[in-house]
């Protein structure tokens, strides 16, 4: 059995002490985030399992089968920091700090062999900052997933398709649109087609900062998938500046039912589908009132 | 990347792109895809299982789910061994079609999938591999 | 074999495609509904498809085809009940069916044909309409 692995398992008591103070004397320490117990039992599973993997003599590969657990421990562990908001900075020294553990130990035995004491100081730096990386790598994933989660959410959230009336749909799209985003805009809108029966959609534009080419391709895409259902598509809220990039870049839009507004868009919808909206003469509507 | 699942399928007449269709619609079932990445995953393979028969008399498909970054995804490898094809670029272009087709197969089926990817050598045969992920991106 | 039914309703053949088609089924009913509409002079061809799960280009051109030759023989075709998942793949696919009328279902494709060559069901408005519609 090789020195690293022999001194974590006889000094695994003291290895956990000597962290367990590391980390509680960080001043940066957010004991708010986590309960003491909880950061021992972490510890204490992550030691046990290092010196499980080390025993085996491998020292220098982490993707090696024996190191499963405790790349598995450390991600967890990450993935849950990066949750609960944790800092990369608190995130790295959780793992450093058991460096800085370890090799308090390493010098109190070695003390009297400068050689041995060189040779597995390089080692379990080696190992350590391995694993350190194993952290931020793990740390960023949760992040990314975390922002995955809420891009999922807001383009869900901001893409509402509003029944106007009877087989007439509104979707006022705010914010960029973006291919991903014209997806969920095609699909709900398509759906709700489906749903409702309605033959007419109206999409406004109007919370639309920029139109290029590639929005305005991505809404060609939406009116034509909506035309291969059977509804009709009415692009509405185009303001001035964007019918001018719209011609400047040669995009053509002839193909396309287009207003300036949701009203008078609305007013297309209706006459399109023989409905026609009137103004009660007033005394009427007192009486009814009445 | 990892390879979960690895199948092969012949193709060599028409009545077999059915039940291949319905084989990676079952793949996708599987992982969770959704019925639109669904849907443009398997059109692509139609469109690219139908060249297979029309230019190369057939030739195996080898289906994987696989696996990036815990991300689920299903490949797509279309080995055929036709006449190949002179010049990829053309072909890649809409409209273009030495058949009588509307030209979009290829096209068509690059911008359904997430990861295309085409080989072809005049004489030898071509082979298309196709990715699309759980999500669709 | 296989063969799609075709179903005569007044002045209109209704198909309804309940399977996915292989390419010879599909050939089969195209040449199958043009000689339809030139047996019975229809004037519309309804085809439902909100059972099929799958449009390529190859299904896209017979659609395209069917609409093409019952144009030069006086009918109009309307495909009705396209599923969204299939819509959004033909945009992304670069297929927007030319020349071929959409509708969401049956009902609303037998009344855009009704539309189109003018035959009104309403009697005052028959008077008004072009009486060319019918034989």
């Amino acid at each position: 059995m090789n020195t690293i692995a022999q001194l974590l398992q006889n000094n695994k008591k003291k290895i956990l002490e000597n962290w367990m103070q590391n980390q509680l004397s960080d001043t940066s320490l957010r004991d708010d985030l986590i309960s003491n117990e909880e950061l021992r039992r972490q510890s204490d599973e992550l030691i046990n399992g290092l010196s499980r993997a080390t025993a085996g003599g491998n020292v220098d590969n982490i993707y090696a089968p024996e190191y499963e657990p405790v790349v598995e421990i450390l991600s967890d562990i990450s993935i849950t920091r990066a949750r609960q908001g944790f800092s990369p900075r608190e995130t790295g020294m959780y793992v450093l700090s058991l460096k800085q553990a370890i090799i308090t130990v390493l010098q109190d035995k070695y003390s009297e062999q400068p050689e041995v004491l060189y040779k597995e100081l390089l080692t379990v730096n080696n190992l350590l900052d391995m694993l350190s990386m194993v952290t931020f790598d793990t740390y960023i994933k949760g992040r990314e997933e975390v922002i995955l989660r809420q891009t999922d959410e807001i383009n869900e959230i901001s893409t509402p398709v509003i029944r106007v009336w009877e087989g007439i749909l509104a979707l006022p799209i705010i914010g960029t649109l973006d291919s991903a985003r014209t997806q969920i805009v095609m699909e709900n809108l398509l759906q709700e087609i489906v749903n409702t029966g309605s033959s007419i959609a109206i999409l406004d534009i109007s919370g639309v900062p920029a139109v290029d080419s590639l929005v305005a391709q991505h809404l060609i895409k939406t009116v034509s998938a909506t035309r291969l259902m059977g509804a009709e598509c009415i692009i509405s809220g185009i303001r001035a500046e964007i019918a001018q990039t719209i011609v400047h870049l040669g995009i053509d839009l002839s193909n396309i039912k287009t207003k300036a507004s949701l009203a008078s868009a609305l007013q297309l919808a209706f006459s399109m589908r023989s409905v026609e909206v009137r103004k009660i003469s007033k005394n009427t509507g007192f009486h009814i009132g009445r | 990347m990892i390879v979960m699942t690895k199948d092969t399928m012949q193709i060599v007449r028409e009545q077999d792109v059915v039940p291949f269709r319905n084989r990676v619609r079952e793949m996708c079932t599987k992982i969770g895809m959704s019925l639109v990445n669904q849907t443009k995953l398997i059109t692509a393979a139609s469109e690219l299982v139908r060249n297979m028969l029309k230019y190369a008399n057939g030739g195996k498909v080898v289906l994987e789910t696989i696996s990036k970054n815990a991300q689920a995804g299903i490949r797509l490898v279309f080995v055929d061994e036709g006449p190949g094809i002179a010049d990829i670029h053309q072909a890649m272009r809409d409209g273009f079609s030495t058949g009588k087709s509307l030209g979009l197969g290829l096209p068509g089926a690059k911008r359904l999938v997430n990861e295309f990817d085409i080989k072809s050598a005049t004489g030898e045969g071509t082979t298309v591999t196709i990715i699309h992920w759980k999500n669709g991106r | 074999m296989d063969r799609i039914p075709i179903l005569k309703m007044g002045p209109f053949l209704l198909v309804t495609i309940q399977v996915d088609l292989y390419d010879r089924l599909a050939l089969t009913l195209e040449n199958d509904l043009i000689s339809m509409v030139s047996k019975t002079g229809a004037r519309g061809v309804l085809i439902d498809i909100s059972a099929v799960s799958i449009v390529d280009s190859f299904m896209g051109r017979i659609l395209g085809n069917i609409a093409s030759m019952s144009r030069i023989m006086d009918a109009e075709t309307v495909v009705v009940g396209m599923q969204p998942a299939v819509a959004i793949t033909l945009v992304e696919l670069g297929l927007t069916l030319q020349g071929v009328y959409t509708a969401l279902d049956v009902e609303k494709g037998m009344e855009l044909l009704q539309d189109k060559i003018g035959i009104f069901e309403d009697p005052e408005q028959e008077k008004e309409g072009p009486d060319d519609s019918d034989d």
